[in-house]
């Protein structure tokens, strides 16, 4: 056990002693707080600028600013009653709000904020864990987090959640396929899994990052499959106010909300920090020659980078209209799949030699140009009066057939 | 190798898993509900990670959550959601007749096997991995590794087989679920 911690960090390589369990505890202690603080603000940070964007003031009355309105609808959540919904599955329905709460914690633990301290002897790296599977574990716990959403919608035991529950299974199985694709390529540009040698690697300049090395193409794949898998606008029709109330959450309350609420935010801040982390270097920028103070620069530089991908998010929310839930599987799957597979194999190519690297783009861009033909052709074959759905005033399954499948027990 | 050369932390971690493992294994065919199942097939398949993690296979564990528990699962419950069989049925109903008894012959006969298998060896073996002859497998990057170039080159048969089967089961499927869409007599107009 001890030989698979060390063989990715440092801070165990002498075997586990007093002081370095003390340096652990203090690590998760602080990023805990850290991340704590980072939400309130986060979520205040939303509401101002999305007030901003549409003209209206926003939250205005709880300290300067309105800064401490997180704190006060917080104490009013926890205020309030628990209720339990009659048709609920009760235990599924209280386990849920954890399985969305953890994942967002386990993930940000993998983030590093900075370099790597030395105290008393030991190499201390600025981040909460670097496991050995450092990216793959981050994988697993965004596909670990669909079943909080999955389950508090089956569990409330009403029409609407369960409705924003499949939709959720759905969504984030689609693009994490492209999700994991874009990032086995910065694992084979990186030759490694760990968080810290990804940021490692990318740390020799502005030309070194993964967004630039890779070609823009990844980026703009992981960033979109990224924000569906948040379920933040564009792709929100999991909680689409307008057709399902308020999605997989409505039929909770008091402090179980808080969680759904507050880990929706932990999760934008926790990826806008991976984002940081695979593509733009994390921590690395440039480091003014002040004595004892150089290790505060990598961590400004990555809580600079940090934000301007959370206000990215606002920005995304209060410009962009929603999508449609046809539009977003075909984005998914017939674009953003396609596109990430493609580029894959061309930064393998381009790997091994110049000479595979051309090969394989020229083999993908056929492989595209057929794919899209293909596309075309089963587009215009579903056009035409039988094969589009019925609207209004006419079920695509009749009536009677969906009450066999729902009540047919006996 | 007897079990005395075991550290305590080993047996405590192995100890865990195989809880994890047999506890979701009974509730996935003793729970009434389907998505409780489901459920309990989550705990099974994070205590066989945690197996894998203690047999220094820190990938297969890896890979293990990513693809069965966050996406083969969720495909489950995405079928029992969508089908609305979510709710609990009688377990008194046999489908098949006397299948009660062919599943009861089917345990004797696995258990009889698993047992005839361990009493030509002992009960534990303390191998680490059977493919590299008992020497542990590297941790982190030589694991990946490892099990790379096992499966492009010892293995390369059984891994092509296996994609070959897995598109043909996909093209399969397409091709039974869809088809042209026509106006059927009991969907007219309301």
């Amino acid at each position: 056990m001890t030989s698979l911690l060390a063989s990715s960090d440092p801070l165990f390589a002498h075997g586990v002693t007093g002081v370095v369990i003390l340096i652990v505890l203090i690590k998760v202690l602080v990023g805990f707080g850290a991340l704590m603080g980072a939400v309130t603000i986060m979520i205040w940070f939303e509401r101002k600028a999305i007030s901003d964007m549409q003209s209206r003031i926003g939250p205005q009355r709880w300290g300067p600013f309105g800064i401490l309105q997180t704190m006060a609808d917080g104490l009013k959540l926890i205020a309030k009653e628990d209720l339990v919904p009659a048709e609920a599955d009760r235990f599924v329905f209280k386990l849920a709000p954890y399985l969305v709460l953890i994942p967002a914690l386990v993930t940000f633990a993998l983030v590093p904020i900075g370099g790597t301290l030395h105290i008393a002897g030991h190499a201390v790296q600025l981040q909460m864990a670097n496991p050995p599977m450092g990216i793959l574990l981050m994988l697993a716990m965004s596909g670990i987090s669909v079943y909080g959403v999955m389950l508090a919608g089956w569990s409330s035991g009403s029409k609407y959640p369960l409705l924003s529950s499949v939709r959720a299974s759905a969504q984030m199985i689609s693009y994490e396929a492209a999700l994991g694709m874009t990032i086995v390529t910065i694992i084979l540009a990186t030759g490694s899994l760990t968080t810290h040698s990804i940021v490692d690697v990318q740390g020799g300049g502005i030309w070194h990052w993964n967004i630039i090395r890779l070609g823009i193409v990844p980026f703009v794949v992981f960033l979109i499959s990224i924000t569906a898998e948040l379920n933040r606008p564009p792709f929100d029709v999991v909680e689409a106010e307008s057709e399902l109330v308020g999605g997989f959450h409505t039929e909770y309350s008091s402090i179980r909300f808080g969680i759904f609420f507050l880990a929706e935010f932990m999760n934008t801040i926790t990826m806008s920090a991976i984002i940081v982390t695979l593509f733009l270097g994390g921590p690395a920028g440039w480091i003014p020659n002040v004595a004892h103070l150089k290790w505060v620069f990598p961590i400004i530089w990555f809580l600079l980078k940090t934000t301007g991908f959370a206000f990215a998010y606002v920005w995304f929310r209060a410009a962009l209209p929603r999508f449609r839930y046809d539009q977003l599987m075909d984005l998914g799957w017939k674009r953003l799949i396609p596109l990430s597979l493609g580029w894959m194999l061309i930064v393998a190519g381009f790997l091994i030699a110049p000479a595979w690297g051309f090969l394989m783009a020229s083999l993908v861009l056929l492989s595209w140009i057929l794919l899209s033909r293909a596309f075309m052709l089963g587009q215009s074959r579903e056009t035409g009066v039988e094969a589009v759905l019925p609207t209004i005033g006419q079920r695509p399954i009749p009536g009677t057939v969906i009450r066999r499948f729902t009540d047919g027990e006996s | 190798m007897s079990a005395v050369a075991y550290a305590v932390p080993s047996i405590l971690i192995f100890a865990t898993a195989a809880v994890l493992i047999l506890v979701g294994a009974i509730g996935v065919i003793s729970l009434k509900n389907p998505v409780h199942s489901a459920l309990s097939l989550i705990m099974t398949l994070f205590g066989v990670a945690i197996a894998f993690v203690a047999q220094s296979a820190d990938f297969l564990a890896a890979v293990q959550i990513i693809v069965y528990a966050g996406a083969i699962v969720v495909l489950f419950l995405f079928v029992i959601m969508f089908l609305g069989v979510d709710r609990r049925q009688h377990a008194n109903v046999e489908p098949l007749v006397g299948q009660r008894a062919f599943a009861g012959v089917g345990v004797v006969i696995t258990v009889a096997g698993i047992v005839a298998l361990m009493a030509k060896a002992h009960w534990v073996t303390g191998a680490m991995s059977v493919s590299t002859n008992g020497v542990a497998l590297a941790t982190g990057q030589g694991n990946v590794k490892q099990l790379g170039s096992a499966v492009f080159t010892t293995y390369l048969f059984a891994f092509e087989a296996t994609a070959a089967l897995l598109v043909i089961a996909v093209v399969g499927a397409v091709l039974l679920a869809r088809r042209e869409r026509t106006l059927q007599s009991d969907e007219v107009e309301v």
